[in-house]
């Protein structure tokens, strides 16, 4: 058999992960994957250099829309650990409320691109059409759909007021009974189950190795969740626990996911309560960040955002170092997936959910000795529907 | 905090400084020529997480920071190492944490920093960079002259 | 703009190309967000096809890095023409917060031609559909 090259990519966006992917396959397997970044690389650390202490939130921002406000609360973690700020009450719960809700938005949109790849549209919509009321509650509290400029140095920008609060519960309440159908719906799927248990698998080991973070690592049964460990805004001060998995395929990864969005329910639910008996300001100010060096972490939906800022006590910082999650997860692939078959690679790549969002992204596939085309995009995903349908039939499901 | 206790009591002089910015943030400084052990030490015997690693161009020095995490203390060790910068080198950490490839392929790209023993230091972002422009290096142009 | 057989037969069933060139994601979800059952633009005979050779429309979302000006090209050239290009974002249309960046070779305008722009970040899927909406109108 020759030995075929498989590029996947480049068109993908993150931060400085637009992922471009190079599968060396022999035959269906694959033996072999090489991944080449910097599409999308922006140049934010340098960028960050040039700003105010208070732009660089609205910049960081803009690393990565579906964690946009993960990277923000980072990184003022990272000021205020630095300047040693420490920030009103009201603040902490509007910031746990703020991540909490864009982990919901931010799952469901990866449980919805996840069903896409494996040829199952029906979950793609209904997954995205739950996630809207979140969306619309972001819009209510703080006036975006995307991009929510809530954090500040010091704590948050913008309150959430009495009456939004009642609003919320009740959209938060519908909420759960649809998740919980769809939780149901997708974990006893007997295909979804046969597509994706065992496949991609991440030993304890590799997470180790790799530093994978989020819910890679708890799918592989690593207990960490920088909330729980490095306690900050108001994860310390109500109820709720890391959700883990033992066997790390990307099954026990849409577990954890999924179970994860009834703890942030549960998050979002206390938080509101408390809010509302809580009065004060929410925000101090903060006139002047000293000399030295800051460390801040925040659990963004995809893993541990950190960020890494130094100040001379001037307006600008020095140096801000960035490391997204999906950094750490994405050299995982090299473990997870050698010796699976071209088709399962889709959903196998999927679950580590880089920050996907080009869900059409230009593929090619070339034979390496004549570089002639073999495959497009179209066809990988075909592919990867088709093994859906196939496993459908010998479960006795009928096609329509 | 019993785990730095640990680490100077094996490393002792090697480390060449030890600050606490709080409990849970600790620099620690140490020579270029000892990291290798030193991480071996973390990484395997402690248990540590490798976060990442971030170059800074102080202009008279370059400084790498190597950050680790002690998950279930919460606890962030940094390890300080300060490289010449006429010829930064440094060896490299990959033949004990995977991990840390990318990173410094990305360090090597940006800032000019060689990693010694590195399997494949390509560049990693970019390729259409001109030779000897490192954009985060301070003395560098916002852009690339074109 | 002349008004040939194609360009008319081009206006009934939009087939849209999403290419992102260096975005934060964001315009990218929003894109995708108006295939979903609240936006739903499929109503209007638009679908959003997975290669450009099947492309009546290119989204550009993101800046238009170095690394990817010459690919942006040639995809364009790729598009079978007539064909429209919309920049979607603050990004596409001035470079918006990375202007300033050493990676930037756009914005797109700069890359290819761009026949309609539709500012925000991100834009509601609301204003991207009438932004679309406005392209038909162009065509007329
Ligand atoms: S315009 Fe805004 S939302 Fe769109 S890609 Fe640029 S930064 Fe992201």
């Amino acid at each position: 058999m020759k030995k075929v090259i498989v590029p996947i990519g480049p068109y993908h966006s993150l931060f400085e992960e637009p992922e471009y992917f190079a599968l060396y396959c022999d035959g269906e397997r694959v033996v072999d994957i090489e991944w080449m970044a910097g599409y999308n690389h922006r140049g934010i650390e340098k960028l960050s250099e040039s700003k105010h202490w208070d732009q660089v939130t609205f910049l960081i921002e803009r690393i990565c829309g579906i964690c946009s406000t993960s990277h923000p609360i980072a990184y003022c973690n990272a000021v205020e650990d630095l300047a040693k700020i420490e920030i009103p009450e009201r603040a902490k719960y509007i910031r746990s409320i703020v991540g909490e809700l864009e982990r919901l938005h931010s799952h469901l949109l990866w449980v919805g691109l996840a069903g896409h790849f494996l040829g199952y549209n029906t979950v793609f919509m209904w997954a995205w059409k739950y996630r809207e009321p979140i969306l619309d509650i972001m819009e209510m509290v703080t006036g975006n759909r995307n991009h929510y400029a809530m954090m500040k140095i010091g704590g948050v920008r913008r309150d959430i007021e009495n009456e939004d609060i009642d609003i919320i519960k009740k959209i938060l309440d519908e909420l759960k009974g649809k998740l919980e159908m769809l939780t149901g719906a997708v974990l006893d799927d007997p295909v979804l189950a046969a597509r994706l248990k065992g496949v991609g698998v991440l030993t304890k080991q590799d997470i180790k190795d790799y530093g994978a973070v989020g819910p890679v690592a708890r799918a592989s049964g690593v207990d960490i969740d920088v909330r729980r460990d490095n306690p900050h805004a108001a994860y310390n001060l109500v109820e709720w626990k890391v959700i883990t998995c033992q066997d790390g395929d990307v099954f026990s990864k849409a577990v954890v996911r999924l179970l994860e969005c009834f703890e942030s329910i549960k998050i979002i639910e206390q938080s509101l309560v408390r809010l509302k008996k809580i009065k004060g300001d929410i925000a101090i100010e903060v006139r002047y960040i000293p000399s030295g060096e800051g460390i801040g972490r925040y659990e963004a939906p995809r893993g541990e955002c950190y960020h890494y800022v130094r100040s001379d006590g001037t307006s600008r910082p020095v140096r801000h170092k960035i490391r997204a999650p999906s950094y750490v997860n994405i050299p995982t692939f090299k473990a997870s997936c050698i010796g699976e078959t071209i088709a399962d690679v889709t959903i196998i790549l999927a679950g580590i959910d880089p920050c996907y969002c080009c869900t059409e992204r230009a593929i090619t596939v070339y034979d390496a000795d004549t570089r002639k085309k073999l495959f497009d995009g179209k066809d990988l995903m075909k592919l990867s529907q088709e093994k859906t349908r196939k496993i459908k039939k010998q479960l006795g499901f009928k096609e329509k | 905090m019993e785990i730095i206790e640990q680490v100077k009591e094996k490393f002792k002089s090697k480390i060449k400084s030890v600050f606490f910015h709080n409990e849970k943030r600790v620099y620690l400084e140490i020579d270029k020529e000892d990291l290798i052990d030193v991480v071996k030490f973390i990484f395997h015997d402690l248990d540590a997480r490798f976060i990442t690693a971030s170059g800074i161009d102080n202009l008279k020095d370059m400084e790498i920071l190597y950050h680790f995490s002690l998950d279930s203390d919460g606890i962030v060790i940094s390890l300080r190492v300060f490289i010449d910068r006429d010829n930064p080198c440094i060896e490299s950490i990959t033949s004990i944490v995977k991990g840390a490839l990318n990173i410094e392929r990305e360090m090597y790209e940006l800032l000019g920093i060689k990693f010694l023993n590195h399997p494949g230091l390509k560049r990693f972002l970019t390729d259409e960079f001109p030779e000897g422009f490192y954009p985060l290096r301070k003395d560098s142009p916002g852009r690339a002259e074109q | 703009m002349a008004i040939d057989l194609k360009t008319k037969a081009l206006k009934k069933s939009l087939f849209v190309f999403h290419l992102s060139t260096g975005s934060c994601n964001n315009c990218d979800i929003e894109i995708l967000d108006c295939l979903t059952p609240r936006f739903d633009i499929e109503r209007f005979g638009m679908v959003l096809v997975g290669s450009v050779k099947h492309a009546d429309v290119l989204l550009v979302t993101g800046i238009g890095t170095i690394k990817n000006a010459e690919r942006i090209k040639k995809l364009y050239e790729q598009m079978p023409k007539p064909g429209f290009v919309v920049a979607i974002g603050a990004c596409a249309c001035t470079g918006g917060i990375f202007k300033e960046g050493y990676q930037m070779a756009g914005p797109i305008d700069k890359i290819i031609p761009v026949d309609v722009y539709i500012p925000g970040c991100p834009p509601k899927p609301e204003a991207m559909i009438a932004g679309i909406v406005k392209l038909l109108e162009k065509i007329k």
